[in-house]
Parts: structure tokens; sequence; C-alpha cells
């Protein structure tokens, strides 16, 4: 139902040890949102291109998710560049674009596609049932990776519901328009989703309780780190220590 | 609704994890193991119903469910709607790693507020049940969208424009959700009544 298109693959990103890579992508991610020089960012970008590229990732699922997080990118570039006081570049009207506007704006471009890139290189090449191993194993609190997972299970199930329903109610001919019937269907069809959910959560546990469950996790899952692992998770945070670096000496030079 | 990685000053994004953190362990430590699951399922459930699309005169918007999912769940709905939103990023990219903490409280805190100001409507099933449906959908929308363009505002004064833009954009999903929560909380009351008064320890 819901496809991780960048989860499976060959690549060398792909062997690191996902604690190794989750731990670059939290520490990358943090020192690439707070820049605040396009230089460093457009560095950040950089390297983002080239994990991608070392991950190997399927080019057009990577154009289609880069796409979906550029729509409030562009959204922001329709106010930005006039709403900020500076020196003017060009004006039409009453709408005047100025220098600042445009370098804020294209900082958050840089900044934002920077991330996502490296996120998708590192973190959605793991996988989501793998991310909450790691997470179970990098110490966030034991509920809350416990709960990541299941979430995960039920997506998938409750997916599959939904998609179920839909069919169902197009056959019978339903196509949403503006009226109070489709308001009706679209609620009640909710309204079925969220009652089998329950009932599911309710079987699910009973089935739990019934195998001993004790409130722990066991996953027969083993994490190993390698001499390549720590070399990678050095590099990375070599590289994320460069940029900052970069960035902060840039803005004493300039601003 | 979500704000990309990348977009928000540093003292907003600290702000957002530590209102978020918040919130998340009050969420947790009211949560018992017996819950847990239906928690899970019904955060699932939060995920794929934001993929449920309602026609609004010539466009259409997808639901955002947070105040539905704050009247069953209370306090819970801040670990739910984090893993939701944690999942929604990674299997989409919507949102991110950095604005997690941000995003997770523009939704979660409508969530609890919608659940302490509208649940005893609820509970009292029929009419009234109906009114308290229609009030989570549009406050639990509302609420959101003021703090996510109070977010923007809160980081620089240029972002200001968009913000205001975003917030009306918003007026008629907030409409829409409201109707069809009140349907759906219809539903419910007349199906299984028991799960709107799911959270009542919570």
């Amino acid at each position: 139902m819901f496809e991780e298109p960048f989860a499976e693959g060959d690549s060398p990103v792909h062997a690191f040890d996902p604690r190794v890579r989750l731990a670059a992508v939290a520490a990358f991610s943090l020192t690439a949102a707070l820049l605040r020089s396009p230089e460093a960012a457009a560095a950040a970008l950089a390297l983002g291109v080239f994990l991608a590229a070392f991950a190997r990732l399927d080019a057009r699922a990577l154009f289609g998710r880069l796409a979906a997080v550029n729509g409030f990118i562009v959204f922001l570039w329709l106010f930005l560049p006039f709403s900020l006081p500076g020196r003017e570049l060009w004006s039409a009207g009453p709408f005047t674009a100025t220098a600042e506007g445009v370098r804020l704006a294209l900082l958050v471009t840089l900044k934002s596609n920077a991330i996502v890139l490296v996120f998708l290189a590192l973190a959605a090449t793991c996988g989501a049932a793998t991310l909450g191993q790691a997470m179970y194993r990098l110490r966030v609190p034991e509920k809350l990776s416990f709960l990541f997972l299941f979430t995960y299970r039920f997506i998938q199930t409750v997916g599959e519901e939904y998609a179920r329903l839909r069919t169902a109610a197009r056959l019978r001919g339903f196509c949403p328009r503006n009226d109070a019937h489709t308001y009706r269907t679209l609620a009640s069809l909710l309204g079925m989703i969220l009652v089998r959910s329950f009932e599911r959560a309710e079987r699910v546990h009973k089935a739990m309780l019934l195998r001993g469950f004790d409130g722990r996790f066991t996953s027969l899952r083993e994490f190993v780190l390698r001499r390549a692992d720590v070399v990678f998770l050095c590099l990375m945070l070599a590289a994320t220590a460069v940029i900052a670096c970069g960035d902060a000496i840039w803005r004493t030079l300039y601003d | 609704m979500h704000i990309s990685e990348g977009v928000l000053s540093a003292p907003v994004l600290a702000g957002g994890v530590l209102l978020a953190a918040a919130g998340t362990a009050v969420g947790l430590r009211r949560l018992d193991y017996d819950r847990l699951m239906t928690v899970a399922v019904l955060a699932a459930a939060f995920f794929v119903g934001s993929l449920i699309h309602v026609p609004i005169g010539p466009v259409s918007a997808h639901l955002v469910l947070n105040g539905l999912l704050g009247a069953i769940l209370g306090w819970a709905a801040f670990p739910a709607i984090l893993v939701a939103l944690a999942l929604q990023a990674v299997l989409f990219q919507y949102g991110g790693l950095t604005a997690l903490g941000v995003n997770t409280f523009n939704m979660a805190f409508p969530a609890v507020l919608c659940h302490f100001l509208f649940r005893p409507l609820l509970a009292r099933g029929g009419r009234s049940a109906g009114v308290g449906g229609f009030c989570c959908g549009f406050c639990g929308v509302l609420l959101a969208a003021v703090l996510t363009a109070a977010s923007l505002a809160a980081t620089d004064e240029g972002f200001l424009t968009a913000a205001k833009v975003l917030l009306a954009g918003h007026i008629p999903v907030m409409a829409a959700e409201g109707v069809v929560t009140a349907l759906t909380v219809g539903f419910l009351s007349r199906t299984r009544p028991e799960m709107l008064r799911f959270g009542r320890t919570g």
C-alpha cells in the first residue's frame, strides 16, 4: 500500500549500520536547519546530492519526492521576495522584490532540499521498520519506538481497509461532489475505518496477551558496528562541522 | 499544513521541540501498555484518514483529523501525532526531522484542547455530539493553522504575508473538516459509542 522505493538497494549506503545513518542524519539536519548564509546552504545541498548519488536512489521516485517537498517552497517564493524591506531588485505595480527577500527565499530553498536529500539517502534507505528498531537501540523511550513500529504495521492494514471501502463505494457509483451526500458518505467511510481499526486493536491486544506480552519488545535483529560504519560516521560529522564553520566564517566576513 | 525542513528559525524549532517533548512525555506517562495498541491503530487511522480528499468548491483538501483524534485520545494524541508525522516524514518526506517538534505541537496541542473543551458534548450523544464533533473538527484545524502561521511569522517578518495567506486559505478547510467530523461522530455514537469514551482516564 505505502511503498518505500528507497528501502531496498545494494549501494554502500544501504550497507551502513542504521544506527550510524540515523545519528548522521540527526546531526546533519540540525546543523543544516540552522544555517544562515546561502553559500553554506549550497555546500550542504552539494553534500546531499553527493549522498543521493552515492546511495544510487531511484531517480524517478527521488524527483517525485522532491517535487512534493518543493510545493511549500514554491508557495513561499510567491510572497517572500516581496515581503522584506531592502535593496530593490525590480518592481511591478505595488510589488517590489528586494535582494534581502530573494536571499531569504534562496536560503530556505537550498536548506530544505539539502536536508530532504540527506534524509532520503541515509534514513529512507533504511525502511521504516528498521528505523523503528534503530530508534529502540538508540534509547528513544520504549513506548514511543513501540508505538512507531506498531503504527507503521497498522498503516498498511488500515490503508488496505480504506482502499477496499473506497472501491466498494466506487462500484456503487459514488463520485465525490459538493453535496451533503458526498460529505455523509465520506464521514461514514471514515467512521467505518475507525470502528474497524478499534476492533482490530482489541483483537491484536488480546492475541498478544495470550502470547505472554509483558510490555517488552523483542526483536531477532542484531545491529553490528563495523569499521566502515565508524569511518562513515566520522566523515559525515566532519563534513557537517566544516559546513557549520563555513557558515560562521562567511557571516563574520560578509555580514 | 506541514512546514518543510529548513524554513523555521532556531528559536522556533527549539521551542517546538521543547513543547512537543513535554506533551509527549505527559501523553506517554498516562498511556499504559493495555491502551498502546489502540493508540497505535488510531494513529494509523489518522495517517490514512489524512489521505481522504474532501471536495470544497472547485478544489479539494485532505482531512486533518487532529480534533477528532484529540477528542478520542486526550493527552495520548501527542505521541500518536508525533509517530504519525514521523512516518509521514519517512514515507512521503512531508515535514521532516528538524520540523517534527513544531509540526507535532501545532497539530497535537489543538487536539488536546479539543479533548478538554468538547468532550462533555461528545459524551452526551445525540444532537450535542454532532455539535461537539463540528467544534472539534473546526477548532482543531483553526488552531493548527493559527499555530502554523504563528511559527512562520515568528521566524522572520518576511514570512508574515505567507502566514496570513496560509491562514485565510484554511478557512474553507475548517468548515469542511467540521462537517465531516460532526457526521463521523454521529456515525460513531450510533455504532460504537464506547469509542467516544475511550480516553476518559487519560
